[in-house]
Formats: structure tokens, C-alpha cells, sequence
């Protein structure tokens, strides 16, 4: 295994959480997203497991990329997470059943999460396993972070808690919107817009720069 | 398990709509919604192949349950929608050229739909019969059409309209599905 540079493996890994975030910057996987950010420990559950999903398969995809023919390499590659997802979706019964069947249909669909499959072709069947791994941790933290982020916000306002800590007194009203599927919607939508707003600010400011 | 027909047809396209109260097929949601063309034959595509790998999964839940080999069944569901998907994509090559090339990349993409992987599962999970199968799968395609035409009516509008730039595209588009998806709750109830 050949060890990239310190500094590249840093920059690989932060582009998966920021610069290229799965989901703010490159809307991969919108729908797991939208579903299960209604609570922070959703999120925390399901950023968990599609990163987990997501690292595995990324490494078995790219130990195996050379013996793999061109023509089937989508078909392996989705077999491959199928596997790791089935695996996901056993463990996760084991470890809480409430949990599971909160989360519902949403574990044996990180099948088809794009991310997952999008990083398998795009990164782990042309890099070596060292890199494959560290892009796809990098890249399931993202995922994660970006989940947290509209987990966080739709339960502070559809429920005034935090992890299920009480955040505001007895006079807070509940925003129950923000639980349903509209509120998911308006928050990432609201989040896009947060970020494309940063992104303008950046270019107005090299063009003042110049 | 016994519904009638028209109570499953009637939740998996309004009621319970697929894109806008599951957030099931999103990413083709936000991708082909751009002309009401494109968005009603991808539909259609939608519809077919749906049609086609449900009633595939029906067969291999009955398969697989004989032979207690539960665990494989995700992994036969996926393979299965995949040769669905390459089906239909030599159907509508060999048919419908231009179509094959205003689908585009979003044809191979049906494979990672996942409000088709989530038919199959939804139907096995409810222990839907047969014939409840093939009607929730069509009406989960029915409602993914109607959402995708009614989206794509409203993106048409919207490109006259002058927008600030920072609101530009998917931020927009996110905002609508949501307004769209409040809309959508006024169903909710009637199908029960």
C-alpha cells in the first residue's frame, strides 16, 4: 500500500467534508437526506451507516478494480455495497430494534445511494486503497455533517429539543412543519442558499482582490 | 393484509406520494424536472420499469422464502431492477431514439432510483399479494409522474421569472418541491 503524502491525504480528506460535501456542493444523495434528518440521532444514525457502507465497499471496490472487466464493473460494484448494506441492515437490528424500525426502508436503500455508488466509480476503481479510503471517510463525514445540519436545525424547531434535550422554556411553540416532509424540503433548501450565498461572497471578494 | 385495490392505488400516488411525502426519488426529481416533455416520458419510463421489477420481486420474495435464503434478497432485488433498467433502455434505444437521447444519462440512472428499490421493499415488507403488488407498484409511478410534471410545469414558469442569482437552481427548486409537499398533505386522510 503506498502512503500518499501527509499533506494531499489532508486535502483529500477535507474535500469530502467541505469543498466538495456530497450533498451541499454536489446534491448526491438528497433522498436519505430529506428522510431521515428529522431528529439529530436519525441523522447520527443513518450518517453512520452509509458511511460505514460507504468506506468498505470504496476499499473492496478498489482492491478488486484491477481483476474487474470494464463492461460488468457497475453491476460488481453495486453487489458489493448490496453486500455491505445487507450486513449494515442485520447489525443495526441487533444493536436497536426502535432505531431500525425508525429508520425503516431507509437502511437497505443505501443500496442506492448515489454517493456510494458515484464514489466507487468516480475515486475507488482508479485510486489505490490508502486513498480510496481516506476520500470515501472524508466523503461520509460530509454526508454525515450535512445530515446533522438539517437534523439539527428541523428538531431545535419542530420540537425545541436537541438530542432530546429541552432547549427553550415551557412558552416555546412548536414549529411542527419543519418535522413533516415539507419542513425537510425548506431546510436543505434553506441551507443551499446559505451556501450558495458563501460561495458568491468568495468570488465577489478575489475579483475585489485583483 | 386486505385492502382493497383502490385504496393502495389511490395512497401510493396521492396520498403517500412517492417524491413529495417519502422523498423517494429525488435526485431524478431535481435532475429531469426541466421541460414537461422529458418529464412525462421519463415517467413513463419510471412507470414501466417499476411495473416490471415488481412483479419480478414478487417472484423472487416467493423463491427466496422457500429456500430460506432471506439475507440474498436485497441482492436480488438491485440485480433484478438493474436488467429491468438495461430493458428498457434497449426498448426505448431501438424505438424512440430521440427520446433515448433526451433521457440521456437519467435512463441508466433509473437503476439508482431508489423509489424503485423501495417498491420492491415496501411491497415485500406489507405482504402485499400479487396483484396489490402490481398496483402499488403503478401507483407509486403514477404519483412519481404527477409530482414530475407538476414540478417541471412550475420550473417552466419559473425560468421567465427574475430571480437573484443566489437563489438560482437547486435552492429554488428545493424550496417548491416543499411548498408542493404542503400541498400534497391536504390528501392526507382520505385514503386512511
Amino acid at each position: 500500500m503506498a502512503q500518499g503524502n501527509p499533506a494531499t491525504t489532508m486535502d483529500e480528506f477535507v474535500k469530502g467534508l467541505w469543498r466538495e460535501n456530497p450533498v451541499f456542493v454536489m446534491l448526491l444523495g438528497m433522498c436519505p437526506t430529506l428522510a431521515v434528518s428529522s431528529t439529530v440521532k436519525y441523522a447520527l444514525a443513518m450518517g453512520a451507516c452509509a458511511t460505514f457502507v460507504l468506506v468498505m465497499s470504496s476499499v473492496v471496490v478498489s482492491l478488486i478494480r484491477k481483476i474487474v472487466p470494464k463492461e460488468v464493473r457497475i453491476a460488481t460494484f453495486i453487489v458489493v455495497i448490496a453486500t455491505f448494506v445487507t450486513i449494515v441492515d442485520y447489525v443495526m437490528q441487533y444493536i436497536s430494534l426502535p432505531l431500525y424500525q425508525a429508520l425503516g426502508a431507509f437502511i437497505p436503500l443505501i443500496v442506492v445511494n448515489c454517493i456510494i455508488l458515484g464514489r466507487a466509480e468516480a475515486y475507488a476503481s482508479r485510486n489505490n486503497v490508502w486513498k480510496s479510503f481516506v476520500d470515501a471517510l472524508g466523503m461520509g463525514l460530509g454526508f454525515t455533517f450535512a445530515l446533522l445540519c438539517l437534523g439539527g436545525v428541523r428538531e431545535i424547531l419542530a420540537n425545541g429539543t436537541l438530542l432530546n434535550i429541552r432547549l427553550f422554556g415551557d412558552s416555546f411553540e412548536k414549529w411542527g412543519v419543519m418535522g413533516l416532509p415539507a419542513g425537510g424540503f425548506f431546510t436543505l433548501g434553506a441551507w443551499l442558499l446559505f451556501f450558495n450565498w458563501l460561495r458568491e461572497r468568495r468570488a465577489r471578494k478575489l475579483k475585489e482582490a485583483e | 393484509m386486505d385492502q382493497n385495490v383502490w385504496e393502495i392505488f389511490f395512497n401510493a400516488a396521492i396520498v403517500n406520494n412517492f417524491v413529495l411525502s417519502m422523498f423517494l426519488g429525488i435526485c431524478p426529481f431535481l435532475g429531469v424536472s426541466g421541460k414537461i416533455d422529458t418529464a412525462f416520458r421519463m415517467g413513463l419510463a419510471v412507470i414501466f420499469v417499476m411495473l416490471v421489477s415488481s412483479m419480478c420481486a414478487y417472484g423472487i420474495n416467493v423463491l427466496l422464502l422457500r429456500f430460506h435464503a432471506e439475507y440474498l434478497r436485497l441482492i436480488c432485488y438491485i440485480a433484478v431492477i438493474a436488467s429491468a433498467v438495461q430493458l428498457v433502455e434497449m426498448f426505448i434505444k431501438k424505438f424512440s431514439p430521440a427520446l433515448f437521447r433526451a433521457l440521456g444519462i437519467f435512463l441508466p440512472l433509473i437503476t439508482t432510483n431508489c423509489a424503485i428499490l423501495a417498491v420492491a421493499l415496501f411491497q415485500t415488507m406489507r405482504e402485499y399479494s400479487f396483484v396489490q403488488a402490481v398496483v402499488f407498484s403503478f401507483g407509486g409511478g403514477v404519483g412519481f409522474t404527477l409530482a414530475l410534471i407538476i414540478m417541471s410545469g412550475l420550473r417552466e414558469q419559473l425560468n421567465l421569472a427574475d430571480v437573484p442569482s443566489v437563489v438560482k437552481g437547486a435552492a429554488l427548486t428545493l424550496m417548491l418541491a416543499g411548498i408542493l409537499s404542503l400541498a400534497f398533505m391536504g390528501f392526507a386522510g382520505i385514503g386512511g
